[in-house]
């Protein structure tokens, strides 16, 4: 028995493509702690979702062991699906049930019913609760994630997962998303979240940075920051499109990638930042400005995939 | 939506030929000929469009496709037949439409047969003669005494419509929860896989049965067909054959990933099991390969079932051997649609 919620333990699965076998996850093993919102951030495709479809016993692997309470995900799978909440990628919710048949059916599924758990839903029951006689295909995108929230907690879950709940989401919703998130947490649910925004990542308690199969880190957001090890600058001018050529072209720049309003340029150690701006003077760059960057896991995530 | 099928399928799939269109290319002009010709345009299978001299001209007609037929009665018909005591007639098919030549070429042979005898009987007035004896064969039809098409009709396509609902809504149902990614959810639920099929079947057998119940009441209302069998043997049949379909629907469900891919598949079944099912053509005339596909068709077994009970009267015990087939087609079906569907996919 393990004591973790989630145990993943060498894993790895893959699809065949045609004639060849494609990676989706190659041998990955981590622990996520009780009552923690662990975060796997990684661009489309990394493997995030077959990870999901591991864990809440879709998808058997090819190698390896995974565990959610304890239980195996090939052996137990039937404890395991009494114990966990999935909400997929995808809304996969009955649309053309309303808001409240489709809360009432997926309680049913679980031999529960709303009144029952009504505590721990009803900050979110709250906010769709307006629409509760509207069909569930015809509610707006966050309010589509809500009530997909809402379904897979009516069983009180130990563990929570949750795949991409966030995507195609406008921002006040996602804010408001991820509040509700944090509230969970003091119920001691277990969260494993993934999402492909790298400014989401810093919400989560421990993150693991994922890309093609396979795990890059896992740390805090604030730990895998701090392990930037090279001098971050901001960059900006008025031709910000051949600034960027210009930086990507210089040898004591490592890296240079746009970044909101400015590029971020990543450099040598012990590199002149006036030296750097002087040879894009003579470049012709005007209204030239350099500050120190902020480390984000966005800028962690670029130094991975370039080691 | 079945329940219209029903009521306009019946009339359509009629064999019965009417309205045969013929043109008369009469080139003797005689008493005979007159007579004949009546006879022709006073029966109700045949149209007469055109009465002519030439035959070009009727041949014109056959070319348009404004007729089906054409008789050609030569010149001197009358005065042969008088004096040769023999005299022949022509005529010519337009087989565009099988069906509709070949019955009509029949229908007026029949005509000209019996004019035939209408003439022998004249001649034979002189006493001395002994009138020839005539057989004549007269069938009596069991079952069905008025030979309606309708009564063997629409028990059949009742079958199909039941088949429609059984096989082929729930295929989609299922696939459709596969396509909008609702299966997934209820896969993470704690539900069985058993529990989730049946949920799914239930609705479609009682389904089918209301189909059936309804369309049952309608034949009666519109075609009066009165079941001559207990409706308890129908249902009990029925009931067990929707088992056997709703296997064969979860089947497909299993192998197609989106709606389009079962809607093609069910299909692609539908057709062979309506052609192959002795619903228009006999299985006994089909050649052997088509008659042993038509033995693994379930629709077949239910056709007959549905035409022994409705029109003969036949009772359970009658259609045992039908009642073990279903059976063993829904066990078949059914097992094979559980094995094959994974709840982990």
């Amino acid at each position: 028995m393990h004591k973790s919620p989630i145990v993943v333990d060498g894993i790895s699965k893959s699809y065949p493509v045609g004639k060849e076998k494609v990676n989706a996850v190659t041998n990955i093993s981590f622990i996520v702690n009780p009552g923690e919102i662990f975060g796997l951030i990684g661009p489309d495709g990394a493997g995030k979702t077959s990870l999901f479809r591991i864990l809440t016993t879709l998808l058997i692997p090819d190698n390896g062991n995974a565990y959610v309470e304890g239980f195996n995900t090939v052996n137990d799978y039937h404890e395991i699906r009494k114990i966990v909440g999935y909400m997929p990628g995808r809304f996969s919710l009955y649309q053309d049930l309303s808001v409240e048949e489709n809360l009432s059916f997926f309680a049913t599924l679980f031999n529960t019913s709303l009144e029952e758990n009504y505590d721990l839903v009803k900050d979110i029951y709250n906010q769709i609760e307006p629409f509760k006689k509207r069909r569930a295909g015809k509610l707006s995108g966050g309010m589509k994630q809500k009530l997909a929230l809402c379904c897979a907690l009516i069983h009180r879950p130990h563990v929570l997962f949750l795949d991409e709940p966030t995507t195609g989401v406008d921002a006040v919703s996602r804010t408001e998303f991820w509040t509700l998130l944090r509230k969970l947490q003091d119920q001691s649910i277990t969260m494993m979240v993934s999402t492909p925004y790298m400014d989401e990542a810093s919400l989560c308690d421990r993150v693991a940075l994922i890309q093609n199969g396979n795990i890059l880190d896992i740390d805090t957001p604030k730990e895998i920051t701090n392990k930037f090890e090279n001098p971050l600058w901001a960059f900006r001018s008025d031709q910000m499109y051949k600034l960027l050529l210009d930086l990507q072209q210089m040898d004591n720049v490592i890296a240079c990638y746009p970044f909101g309003q400015h590029h971020h340029v990543v450099l040598h150690q012990d590199q002149d930042v006036p030296e750097i701006l002087d040879q894009l003077k003579a470049k012709g760059q005007t209204n030239l400005k350099a500050e120190p960057g902020i480390v984000t896991i966005e800028d962690c995530f670029m130094q991975q995939m370039r080691k | 939506m079945p329940m219209v099928q029903l009521l306009i399928l019946p009339l359509a799939a009629d064999y019965e030929v009417r309205n045969v269109r013929i043109t008369v290319v009469d080139q003797d002009h005689s008493t005979y000929t007159r007579q004949l010709v009546d006879k022709i345009s006073a029966s109700a299978y045949f149209d007469l469009i055109h009465y002519g001299n030439s035959y070009e001209e009727a041949l014109q007609f056959i070319e348009e496709d404004k007729a089906e037929l054409i008789l050609n009665i030569p010149p001197l018909f009358e005065k042969q037949l008088l004096t040769e005591n023999t005299a022949s007639l022509f005529i010519a098919v337009n087989a565009i439409n099988g069906v509709k030549a070949n019955l009509g070429g029949v229908y007026l042979r029949n005509i000209i047969s019996d004019f035939n005898q209408d003439i022998r009987m004249d001649w034979i007035q002189s006493p001395g003669f002994s009138p020839r004896p005539i057989i004549q064969i007269s069938a009596l039809n069991w079952f069905n005494p008025l030979l309606n098409y309708q009564y063997f009709m629409v028990p059949g396509i009742l079958v199909i419509l039941v088949t429609m609902v059984g096989a082929f809504l729930s295929a989609l149902n299922i696939v459709k929860e596969k396509e909008v990614g609702t299966i997934e959810q209820i896969n993470v639920t704690p539900i069985r896989k058993h529990q989730f099929i049946l949920g799914k079947l239930i609705p479609f057998w009682i389904l089918g049965l209301i189909v059936l119940g309804i369309g049952m009441v309608l034949s009666w209302l519109f075609y009066g067909i009165v079941s001559e069998g207990s409706l308890g043997t129908v249902f009990t049949f029925a009931a067990l054959y929707l088992l056997a379909v709703l296997g064969l629907g979860l089947l497909v469900s299993t192998y197609s990933q989106t709606q389009q891919q079962s809607m093609l598949i069910s299909f692609f079944f539908m057709m062979i099991f309506v052609l192959l099912s002795g619903l228009y053509t006999a299985i006994e005339s089909m050649p052997m390969w088509a008659q042993i596909f038509a033995r693994f068709n379930p629709v077949t077994y239910f056709i007959e079932v549905m035409r022994m009970v409705v029109l003969r009267g036949s009772s359970l015990f009658d259609i045992r051997y039908h009642i073990l087939v279903v059976t063993l087609f829904a066990i078949v079906l059914n097992g094979w649609a559980i094995l094959n569907y994974k709840k982990r996919v």
